[in-house]
């Protein structure tokens, strides 16, 4: 029986996995219903990435409709994700903040000067503890944060034109006309 | 009116594939010779059918048919000719088609090139790509048909994705499919050779050219795409571990093993079985990669569209084929009987190690790649395995995969004397160990570990295939006796395999030299400004804007001088395509062999300044060199005089063997 046994171990190993395949059917890797959506952002006060002697910290961004936006030179869809941040960031509709992620500071402010710079201004989380009490899975993810300083939506992965035209200025437009 | 015929086209295909599918299986079961010399026929209106329908697409691009949602969406009339061709494989539906169409290709190319083998095997093969066919057809004809109209018809298309716009990647997509295709081929006859009941060294001898061309195409298209992405993507990168790469790369490393442990099954009648589920292993990992791709459960810079639905058909085709295959596996698979014994040293175990490292090696990346949907499956969270997990990973393995290339040719079958493989490679050993000390020490470079590492596994093969050619030469006495040699039987094998192996020490030194020793520079440059880098001096000399066919760039120029003498001017260039608005870079490179110069545009500073990205990547060309010498050497071992004697010769002794093995099958 065990000479029979052996061979169906491929066999085996495939319905694993083909259970993991129908269950990744129903899952959406690009979204995930952060805990921290409909609440207000979590606190932090990080060094900022071009002046080391200034911080940054959520009171800075509370009181406008802003987006907050985690990266690193690490991550190639950061880069991909780049061009439409500087794009967004010409048309002045809505203050970018960045969180720089787990980075090292020369090569992050290396990549500002050689990309451009879409952000008003970027904390340094070298250690990512902040990223983890934004619920940060991995760069990039960006936020939706609106006047009273709560989280409105939570975007996994690089924003494209698609993805802002479709959810995330709606969004924007939506709670800068309430008060 | 055309599309339609298009589409009826497609669907007189599927019922081809239906036909080629059932009969002449079942004919060759019940001995029934008019079902089974349907095959032939049936398989030659299958392609028939599937061309015009693809013929069809094409000439809806050519002539700017918007009424056809497909062409809608990524045609329009400014787009040159060349890219309203490639745009039919450019997204999901028309690239189904293509995949269709090259699949078709291939059952008439098993039907055309098999007269020498028995009618019985040939209905097998060609029924079991009938199947795979049927699951293409339908997914197409069901979830994607590319021939759908939409109304009102818009008076302008919406524009291949810029990305694709270009040569490398027009050509990139059907190298691939020519290869993943390609290897359901090798699929077929070892699922033929199952329900035969019995895998003897004729089947492993019928199924090794098929299965060596498709792993050839598989590696020019590999080739081809990581070049792309490096003077494309405009960051100098040439692979990514996307889920995308990795799933044309999964597939070529279990091929690459199925091609080694078929020239043991040939030759010593060893491996029966591990050879089996490797065929079955490789196309079932092209087939993943198909629903990774398209099924949107992974993220990646390429995927298509993402459909649930799509995701789900594809799925169920997954579990019929790959299940019903595995399951026929483990039906037949124990009374196979094992082939001829071998020492613990032997040519056979160190194939055999081979080819475990390279299991290993895709399990890890499958691994890799599934990761994030298996954590989140679980309820672990998200995750995302990035470049270094990868890294890692081939850095722990890869050495140990060259040690045992280097050993595997001298090795004799069955039985290897330790002491006397040892003598023979002493002097590799000694010469790659201190070509690789000498480069890790400080001596006429600063020191570098990793270097040092690629350069004695460099050596270590490179002096492994010439000490190999040294004993073929004694052994046919010489230049004149090599020259009388070169025809002969097996010697195209040989040269092959020396051939794909010096492409993998290339390859090794173009990885390890571009990663350790570039030099790259973001800097900020006025007109008229120079720079030095690597030895270079670039002289920025400005940036106009010019209009291309269907998109504005703005466009630089770059005097390339070194020692004061002129190397190249450069032209980066940073594209607006005018409908789909999306940024592009193309990189100035110029290229050479021991090196490249790449630079690309970034912003626009003001003033006239801009922001430039300055690379010197040494060696970086020896990957792509590596990947055409490997594609090279297969596509010499694929000529090899033995397969075309062994159709034209079709000893009468072996197909009587062969018959009545496929008829002993088919009554058990």
């Amino acid at each position: 029986m065990t000479r029979y046994l052996r061979y169906l171990v491929p066999l085996a190993i495939f319905i694993v996995l083909a259970a993991f395949l129908y269950r990744g059917l129903s899952l959406d890797p690009k979204r995930v219903p952060s805990p921290l959506v409909g609440k207000p952002m979590p606190e932090f006060s990080l060094p900022r990435l071009k002046d080391p002697a200034a911080t940054l910290s959520d009171t800075d961004i509370k009181g406008k409709v802003a987006l907050l936006n985690i990266w690193a030179t690490w991550c190639v869809s950061c880069r991909a994700e780049h061009e439409v941040l500087v794009m967004l960031a010409r048309t002045g509709k809505v203050d970018i903040y960045g969180l720089n992620y787990k980075d090292e500071r020369a090569k992050a402010q290396q990549w500002l000067a050689q990309l451009g710079d879409p952000y008003v201004a970027n904390a340094f989380d070298a250690d990512g503890r902040t990223g983890i009490d934004w619920g940060v899975y991995g760069a990039p993810e960006t936020f939706v944060i609106d006047r009273q300083g709560i989280i409105r939506h939570k975007h996994i992965g690089p924003l494209t034109v698609d993805s802002l035209n479709n959810e995330i200025l709606p969004l924007i437009a939506e709670l800068q006309s309430t008060p | 009116m055309t599309p339609e015929l298009g589409n009826f086209a497609l669907i007189l295909g599927l019922c081809m594939s239906l036909v080629l599918a059932t009969l002449p299986l079942i004919g060759s079961i019940n001995n029934t010779p008019g079902w089974v010399a349907l095959a032939k026929p049936v398989a030659w209106g299958q392609f028939f059918f599937i061309a015009i329908s693809f013929a069809v697409l094409v000439s809806a691009f050519l002539s700017n048919d918007f009424s056809v949602l497909y062409v809608a969406r990524n045609g329009n009339t400014q787009l040159p000719l060349i890219y309203k061709v490639s745009a039919v494989w450019g997204a999901h539906e028309g690239s189904l088609l293509l995949w269709a169409l090259i699949l078709s290709g291939w059952t008439v190319a098993v039907a055309l090139f098999s007269r020498a083998l028995p009618p019985e095997i040939v209905a097998r093969v060609l029924a079991v790509m009938g199947m795979v066919s049927i699951g293409f057809l339908s997914f197409m004809l069901f979830t994607s048909n590319p021939f759908d109209r939409t109304f009102p018809v818009p008076l302008e298309g919406g524009d291949l994705n810029p990305l694709l716009q270009d040569f490398g990647l027009a050509v990139h997509p059907p190298m691939l499919y020519m290869g993943y295709v390609g290897l359901s081929v090798a699929f077929s006859f070892a699922i033929a050779a199952l329900i035969g009941g019995k895998l003897d060294a004729a089947w492993a001898r019928w199924s090794r050219p098929w299965t060596m061309i498709a792993w050839v195409f598989l590696t020019i298209g590999i080739t081809l795409g990581s070049w792309w992405a490096y003077y494309e993507l405009g960051w100098g990168g040439w692979w990514f571990w996307d889920p995308v790469e990795n799933a044309s790369f999964m597939p070529w490393l279990a091929a690459t093993a199925l091609v080694h442990s078929l020239a043991v099954t040939e030759k010593r009648g060893a491996f029966k079985r591990w050879t089996v589920l490797l065929a079955l292993l490789a196309f079932s990992l092209s087939l993943l990669g198909t629903f990774l791709v398209r099924s949107g459960v992974l993220t990646s810079v390429h995927s298509f569209a993402a459909d649930p639905a799509r995701g789900l058909f594809i799925l169920v085709f997954l579990v019929i084929v790959i299940g019903g295959s595995l399951t026929l596996y483990a039906w037949r698979a124990p009374n196979v009987s094992s082939g001829g014994g071998f020492d613990l040293l032997s040519r056979e175990t160190l194939l055999l190690g081979n080819n475990l490292l390279l299991v290993v090696i895709t399990a890890f990346i499958l691994l890799g790649t599934l990761a994030p949907l298996i954590y989140d499956a679980m309820g672990w969270g998200k995750i995302s395995v990035g470049f270094p997990w990868f890294t890692t990973m081939f850095v722990i393995f890869t050495p140990f995969l060259v040690i045992i290339m280097g050993l595997g040719p001298l090795a004799r079958w069955k039985k290897q004397d330790p002491g006397d493989l040892a003598r023979q490679l002493r002097i590799a050993l000694l010469l790659s160990v201190a070509a690789g000390v000498l480069m890790a020490l400080p001596v006429f470079h600063e020191g570098n570990v990793w270097a040092g590492l690629a350069v004695l596994l460099s050596v270590w093969l490179l002096s492994s295939v010439l000490l190999s050619l040294r004993l073929r030469w004694r052994y046919r006495k010489g230049l004149a006796g090599i020259l009388r040699d070169l025809g002969s039987r097996g010697s195209g094998s040989y040269y092959g395999m020396v051939t794909a192996h010096l492409g993998v020490a290339f390859f090794i030194i173009g990885v390890t030299f571009v990663t350790q020793f570039d030099v790259e520079q973001d800097i900020r440059m006025s007109p008229g400004q120079t720079v030095e880098l690597g030895g270079y001096s670039f002289r920025f000399d400005g940036v106009k804007v010019v209009q291309g066919p269907n998109y504005r760039a703005d466009r630089g120029t770059i005097h390339l001088s070194r020692d004061g003498a002129d190397v190249a001017v450069l032209h980066p260039e940073k594209r607006t395509y005018l409908v789909q608005t999306k940024p592009m870079t193309e990189a100035g490179i110029d290229p050479g062999f021991m090196r490249d110069i790449y630079v690309s545009l970034g912003e626009s500073l003001g003033g006239g300044d801009w922001s430039l990205r300055l690379y010197y990547k040494p060696f970086v060309r020896w990957i792509w060199l590596g990947g055409i010498l490997i594609a090279l050497g297969g596509l010499l071992a694929a000529s090899d005089k033995r397969y075309r004697m062994a159709t034209v010769r079709s000893t009468a002794p072996a197909r009587a063997a062969s018959k009545r093995l496929a008829t002993e099958g088919g009554s058990r």
